[in-house]
């Protein structure tokens, strides 16, 4: 008899850390153990907390472990599967089984997670066990297109790739488009540093974008549907594959579908991996074999998208809502969250923070409990300095500012957005003038050098960031920044170049301090920009180890053994941090500016 | 016929033209760089933006928007003049434009553009990229260091001469145009040799191998002869 269902995280971040390691020695375990007809391994996708991985779900007492290695399997089947007693070493924080308590998991309102980590993401059974595909049914059977529409529209829904247009008027738009055949296109194309929700949703319930964008085929007329989705993502490919395959076979894609006449397929195409294509004129372009630009808008693409004719462009987490809408209805979709901003949001954290992975919040939550309690603050010791939402086209908001809704509005007026939903926790070891830069460096490395203030202006002002950093930044560097953003926002051509100054603008606009300290002081006051610290021995506290000069790599740490003080030796010195990591007494300090 | 608004003036226009076509029958002057008449519109200079009042002001490049029923069109402002100087900057400060040794000195457009907007010097650092010239063709030279980026010579070769030798390689500020993917002018397979890169480049980036400083002369409205002349299909 069956006692007990092992769920393992199979995303990606849990496959790259040895979940499929930890499947196999279980299940050899299991055979071993002769457990085989009482326990059953099942694979799901991201459970959520993915720098605890490998993690696992244990059914039915809701038992969660997290960073199981195979040699834990053995203890954990002797243990807790033959006599009952869980592996406390490897729970959550030590909490057995009363996982709703621990904040990560309470804080969270799972819609579009609702599957994920709980159904095994390559069985349809699965998908439609959990109430899958009734929307798709209810829609061609019972409902007009234009009442599903009117029911997307009603609920607030709005675009989760970023922008936030409003879903159900791009739905109009599209069906009141003249020309045909109409396509539909899912974007797939995450390509934020640090964002990974679309790929999670595509690896743990790949039925949920299909269901949805059966649903926005039937309301808007469309006929065939494409998925762009990043090469770089080769399980959500494959899984999404092999569930376009099983929705075909069961009669829920392809002619006919559910013996009405409704008639719509899907097909995938990778992204070469090009951050311009999740914009969608480009994507558009890339889809059609094109090299991956975007084209002035208007035409927009539901006038003239693939090929000329119509194509309405939805992102995967939207169309993961789209079932939530039609099921639960508008007015239930609508109860959650902000007047403007309906519904969840699932965010990638990562950065300085304790609970790095993807959570799913109602609109409207604090960034303070976004971060501090579903996210669990930053690490011990730490002070958070900043949190960076929105990605590269997002902004730094600060300390102070932690109170501020996440909702689409609020973030924009305070120099951030929403984005695609990728929140960077940055504490005080971060330098925000080389925080602006990195993400610079992504924007004017992606640029796909079609329009001239994008391709030019985002390298110029890489240019001037790059002399800031390395001390060789002058007064007028700063308003030639802020203008240079000015009138690289006002002139691109596509959202890539009119957001790409945003994470400078939002660090001049909160740490005004921090580039002047560069710039007037020659000093980095967090300690990060090596032209502007030097290291120094803080001569009490050296007891001539040794230990610094064994392992700097250059000779700069000097002295005898025995004999303190030791000196590091500015010139030799390439700020690598090997002796201050290595100093068993701190006695070695990063110094803000230049030595003398 | 349309009726809108640019620069403060009534103008009739027919469906389905641009603003900046609409602009031009009525006399009034956009300053452009990546259009040329007889190709299709690119949107990718940013010099001919306007301001559309009636789309909560929103920036859109002239060549490529469509015309719309009371419509209102600001061309000219002292944000437009601004925004139009800065981008011109952006070009020169690109790659190495120096007119006293340049082909084209006298008649280029970018030469042109800066005397229009008045643009006597540049404020931001300049990138002398030094990049190669591609003098292996017998009758022309590439010389990548006076190239905007405008795509008007790819433009020509695939919707004119319907020969797509030209293209667009790498991306961003590294971004090239390019003869057969990347391999030198001469083993192209595919260039006819017609000429019609060189007479729709709007600097000396492409140039006639028989010229020298100030001797290029450039006639880019044959491309609008030549299709103008084709039977529509």
């Amino acid at each position: 008899m069956r006692r007990l269902d092992v769920l393992v995280c199979s995303g990606t971040a849990c496959v790259s850390s040895g979940s499929t390691e930890v499947k196999e020695s279980l299940a050899q375990a299991l055979a071993d153990s002769d457990l085989r007809s009482e326990v059953r391994i099942l694979e799901t996708g991201c459970m959520g907390p993915c720098e605890l991985g490998p993690v696992m779900m244990i059914y039915p007492e809701g038992t969660f472990y997290v960073k199981v290695s195979p040699d834990d399997v053995q203890e954990i089947v002797e243990e807790h599967f033959l006599k009952g007693r869980p592996v406390r070493r490897l729970l959550w924080e030590g909490v057995a089984p009363a996982l709703k308590e621990v904040p990560f998991f309470a804080r969270q309102h799972k819609l579009v997670l609702a599957n994920c980590g709980i159904i095994n993401p390559e069985r349809i059974e699965e998908y439609i066990a959990r109430g899958g595909y009734e929307a798709l049914a209810r829609a061609v059977s019972e409902m007009s297109p234009e009442q599903v529409i009117s029911e997307v529209s009603a609920s607030g829904l709005r675009g989760r790739g970023g922008a936030g247009f409003p879903a159900g008027k791009k739905w109009e738009l599209m069906r009141n488009a003249n020309g045909s055949p109409k396509y539909i296109v899912c974007n797939a194309d995450e390509g934020d540093p640090g964002a990974f929700m679309d790929r999670a949703v595509l690896e743990g319930d790949p039925h949920a974008v299909i269901e949805g964008m059966a649903v926005a085929a039937y309301a808007v007329g469309a006929q065939r549907g494409f998925v762009y989705v990043r090469a770089e993502y080769p399980l959500a490919i494959s899984r999404l594959e092999e569930a376009v395959g099983q929705a075909r076979r069961m009669g829920l894609l392809g002619d006919s579908i559910l013996e009405t006449d409704f008639s719509f397929d899907i097909e995938l195409r990778m992204g070469a991996g090009a951050f311009v294509c999740g914009e969608e004129t480009a994507l558009i372009a890339s889809i059609e074999g094109k090299r991956g630009e975007p084209r002035p808008r208007p035409p927009f693409p539901t006038e003239s998208g693939l090929w000329g004719c119509p194509t309405m462009i939805n992102n995967v987490e939207t169309l993961a809502c789209v079932r939530h809408v039609v099921v639960g209805g508008a007015d239930k979709f609508a109860s959650v969250g902000t007047e403007t901003s309906k519904g969840t949001k699932v965010f990638a954290l990562a950065g300085q923070i304790r609970n790095t992975g993807l959570v799913e919040v109602p609109m409207g939550i604090s960034l303070r409990e976004l971060v501090m309690e579903v996210g669990g603050g930053v690490p011990e010791g730490r002070n958070l300095k900043a949190v960076q939402i929105g990605g590269p086209s997002g902004g730094c908001l600060p300390e102070k500012l932690l109170d501020v809704p996440v909702d689409y509005e609020s973030l924009g007026e305070h120099g951030a957005i929403m984005g695609s939903g990728g929140v960077i926790v940055l504490d005080d070891t971060a330098c925000m003038v080389n925080v602006a830069k990195f993400f610079l460096e992504f924007t004017a490395d992606e640029s796909c050098g079609k329009c001239v203030p994008c391709r030019v202006g985002t390298s110029t002002m890489l240019d001037i960031l790059s002399r800031i950093v390395a001390g060789q930044g002058t007064e007028a560097d700063v308003p030639r920044l802020k203008e240079l953003a000015e009138s690289i926002k006002m002139g691109s051509l596509c959202g890539l170049g009119q957001t790409a100054p945003n994470p400078v603008l939002s660090t001049l606009r909160y740490f005004p301090e921090e580039y002047e300290a560069h710039i007037a002081d020659r000093a980095c006051p967090a300690g990060v920009c090596p032209d502007l610290v030097h290291y120094l021995v803080l001569v009490d506290q050296c007891r001539a180890c040794d230990r610094c000069r064994q392992v700097c790599p250059t000779g700069a740490a000097q002295g005898a053994p025995g004999t303190p003080p030791y000196h590091i030796e500015d010139e030799l010195c390439i700020r690598c941090g090997a002796c201050v990591e290595a100093c068993p007494f701190d006695a070695i300090i990063v110094k803000p500016g230049r030595k003398g | 016929m349309i009726t809108l608004e640019i620069a403060g003036r009534q103008v009739q226009a027919e469906p389905g033209q641009t603003i900046l076509e609409a602009a031009e029958s009525a006399g009034i002057h956009i300053p452009t760089l990546c259009n040329l008449k007889g190709l299709s519109p690119r949107g990718a200079c940013r010099i001919c933006l306007v301001e559309v009042t009636t789309w909560r002001g929103k920036l859109v490049p002239s060549c490529a928007t469509s015309v719309e029923e009371g419509m209102k069109v600001v061309a000219h402002s002292a944000r437009l003049r601004e925004l139009r100087r800065t981008i011109l900057e952006l070009l020169f400060a690109e790659r190495n434009h120096i007119c006293a040794v340049c082909v084209s000195n006298g008649s280029c457009e970018l030469q042109d553009l800066a005397c229009e907007l008045g643009m006597d010097h540049v404020r931001y650092p300049y990138r002398f990229p030094g990049l190669n010239m591609d003098a292996s063709h017998g009758k022309y030279v590439v010389d990548h260091n006076r190239c905007v980026l405008c795509g008007r010579c790819v433009r020509a070769c695939s919707e004119v001469e319907g020969a797509m030798t030209w293209g667009f390689s790498r991306r961003g500020v590294d971004t090239l145009v390019a003869t057969d993917v990347g391999s030198p002018w001469v083993d192209s397979k595919t260039c006819t040799e017609c000429g019609k890169c060189v007479e729709a480049c709007p600097t000396g980036a492409l140039l006639d191998k028989r010229t020298s400083v100030a001797e290029q002369e450039k006639d880019p409205e044959v491309l609008s002869q030549v299709t103008e002349r084709r039977p529509r299909v």
